[in-house]
């Protein structure tokens, strides 16, 4: 199943639109590696909002994502993770420390405004 | 007829009478159909069960039931019953029907089909052996459906009141755009706990919070269980984008927090709640400016 | 009580999926609630992937149960790899130490109202969750 990413000036958005396997997250990792490089895309937005499980190997897999595209310039926010999905994984044991993460798509693309441009050009004052 | 036939049928030498005797069965059981509902209905008032319905609500659910209760013996699925049993359970546990009176009416509708059997078959003996084989294993079915369906549904009801009454004892404020306080009184348990980080997480995305300022002053106790509930909730907010700032931590707790193995440092603490919603504002851009009053 | 008794055969990662999305449909049957039927086809995917993971493939039986008053689900991951040679040890990972290492017991444990764990060494390994509408 193919996740469609979206090129929004300098950022892609990905947006997963059902259950992934394995395979099809290897395959976003890679297919946004490859866009990131050729779009010089200073950021990039992983909307996972539908997702109603992330288990052990989606956040391995999504780390993964976030240090390579970081490795070709851009800075990754995983968005839209859904309360009791939250809830899930923190008594899973796995969490996102060190990874940039934002409530949805609107707040993800706000975060990406000020870290990559130093201000938000969407953001409320 | 599918699977009950066929396992009566490995139990029967002659194959053809069960299948036969259910649909005869259940022929009679609808030509009869108004005849056994006002029976039924006659022995429901005579042994004062559904007290709390009216005679015209009774007869109504009377006349679902044994439709049900008929196609079940028909299907041999007691799907459509389930889902009758319980929506019809939604209906009257607020009224005040207890399980033994559900239970009650399931058994005499059971009993006045079995006479009503009895009555039609008395002449053949043989004939009523094998209707009662192939009646009574379903009807033993029937009962069990309702009850369980009865019995589920008001565990559902009790648990979401239960649900209903801690939520109104933990009230989830917002103050400002994107900022929330969570006062929290009282013992955390593994069960409140839960519930407590459920209402918060749901608290981030409904106020769009990206700060959350949860004070436990009003926690008599601090133990492994609100140990592991603060780490968990910190970790799960900020899953969401959002920060979780402790307030109301004395320095003992928070010495007690370090012995028991919690990781401070992966937490925003503030002393008081005063200092953990200007931090909380700080870190979202407000400022507060002192507004000079006209002179005269 | 083997009307909603469903095997799903664990044999590649697309199986996962299939496995935990019949968990959260049996757990909305049977009156789970929306964070409880998350909570079960979580521990379902990790239970499934360690299938794959240790032994290549297996099953996930999802059912019914009931014990008097209360009414629940059971999941049983079943395998014949090469099992666990130590289940103390493997049920005893801290609470952050389970982010990709070793199996996740812990993690699926903290998930689900009981979990057992039978497991013979060169035979297979069998784990049953079990969680309760409370």
């Amino acid at each position: 199943m193919q996740v469609p990413i979206l090129k929004q000036g300098d950022y892609l958005i990905a947006t997963i639109q059902s259950a992934l396997t394995d395979a099809d997250l290897l395959q976003l990792r890679d297919e946004l590696a490859a866009r990131v490089g050729q779009h010089r895309s200073l950021g990039v937005v992983v909307d996972v909002t539908v997702l109603d499980v992330i288990d052990s190997f989606s956040v391995r897999t999504l780390r993964a994502v976030v240090h390579m595209l970081k490795l070709r310039g851009a800075e990754t926010v995983i968005a839209g993770i859904q309360p009791e999905v939250a809830f899930a994984m923190v008594q899973l044991g796995v969490t996102l420390e060190s990874e940039a993460t934002a409530l949805d798509l609107e707040e993800g693309l706000i975060y990406l405004d000020q870290k990559t441009k130093g201000s938000s050009r969407h953001g409320r004052r | 007829m599918g699977g009950r036939s066929s396992r009566q049928q490995s139990r029967k030498q002659s194959s053809d009478v069960p299948a036969a005797s259910l649909s005869e069965l259940v022929v009679h059981l609808r030509e009869n159909r108004t005849q056994l509902r006002e029976e039924w209905v006659r022995r429901i008032t005579e042994a004062q069960l559904l007290t709390a319905m009216s005679s015209d609500e009774i007869f109504a659910e009377a006349t679902s039931v044994f439709d049900n209760y008929v196609e079940v013996l028909e299907s041999g699925s007691v799907e459509a019953l389930q889902a009758y049993a319980r929506n019809l359970s939604e209906r009257i546990i607020p009224r005040g029907v207890e399980t033994h009176e559900v239970v009650g009416i399931v058994l005499l509708l059971r009993d006045v089909l079995a006479r009503s059997l009895f009555a039609k078959y008395q002449g053949d003996f043989a004939l009523l052996n094998h209707v009662l084989d192939a009646y009574e294993p379903a009807a033993n079915r029937i009962a069990n459906t309702v009850a369980s369906s009865f019995v589920q549904e008001r565990e559902r009801i009790i648990r979401q009141q239960q649900e209903a009454i801690r939520e109104l004892s933990t009230p989830v404020l917002q103050v400002r755009e994107r900022l929330l306080i969570l006062p929290i009184i009282g013992l955390i348990d593994p069960q409140r706990a839960r519930q407590l980080t459920e209402q918060l997480l749901q608290g981030i995305r409904s106020n769009r919070a990206k700060v959350v300022v949860m004070d436990i002053t009003g926690v008599p106790s601090i133990d492994a269980n609100v140990a592991n509930y603060l780490v968990q909730t910190v970790d799960a907010a900020r899953l969401m984008g959002a920060t979780l700032i402790v307030t109301g931590l004395s320095p003992e707790i928070a010495q007690t927090l370090v012995v028991i193995g919690v990781d401070l440092g992966k937490m925003e603490t503030v002393g008081d709640l005063q200092g953990g919603i200007e931090k909380a504002e700080r870190m979202l851009g407000y400022k507060v400016v002192l507004v000079e009053e006209d002179r005269p | 009580m083997g009307d909603d008794e469903k095997s799903v055969p664990i044999r590649a990662d697309a199986d996962i999926v299939i496995a935990r999305q019949e968990g959260r449909a049996l757990a909305a049957q049977l009156g789970f609630s929306s964070s409880a039927q998350i909570f079960i086809a979580t521990a379902i995917s990790e239970a499934a992937r360690n299938i794959i993971q240790y032994a290549g493939s297996g099953e996930i039986v999802l059912d019914h149960i009931a014990d008097g008053d209360h009414s629940g689900i059971v999941i049983i991951a079943r395998d014949q790899g090469p099992g666990i040679k130590d289940v103390q040890r493997a049920l005893e990972d801290g609470y952050s130490s389970s982010g990709g290492l070793g199996l996740g017991l812990p993690g699926i444990k903290r998930l689900m109202s009981e979990m057992h764990v039978k497991s013979t060494p060169g035979k297979g390994t069998t784990v049953i969750m079990k969680k309760w509408l409370d």
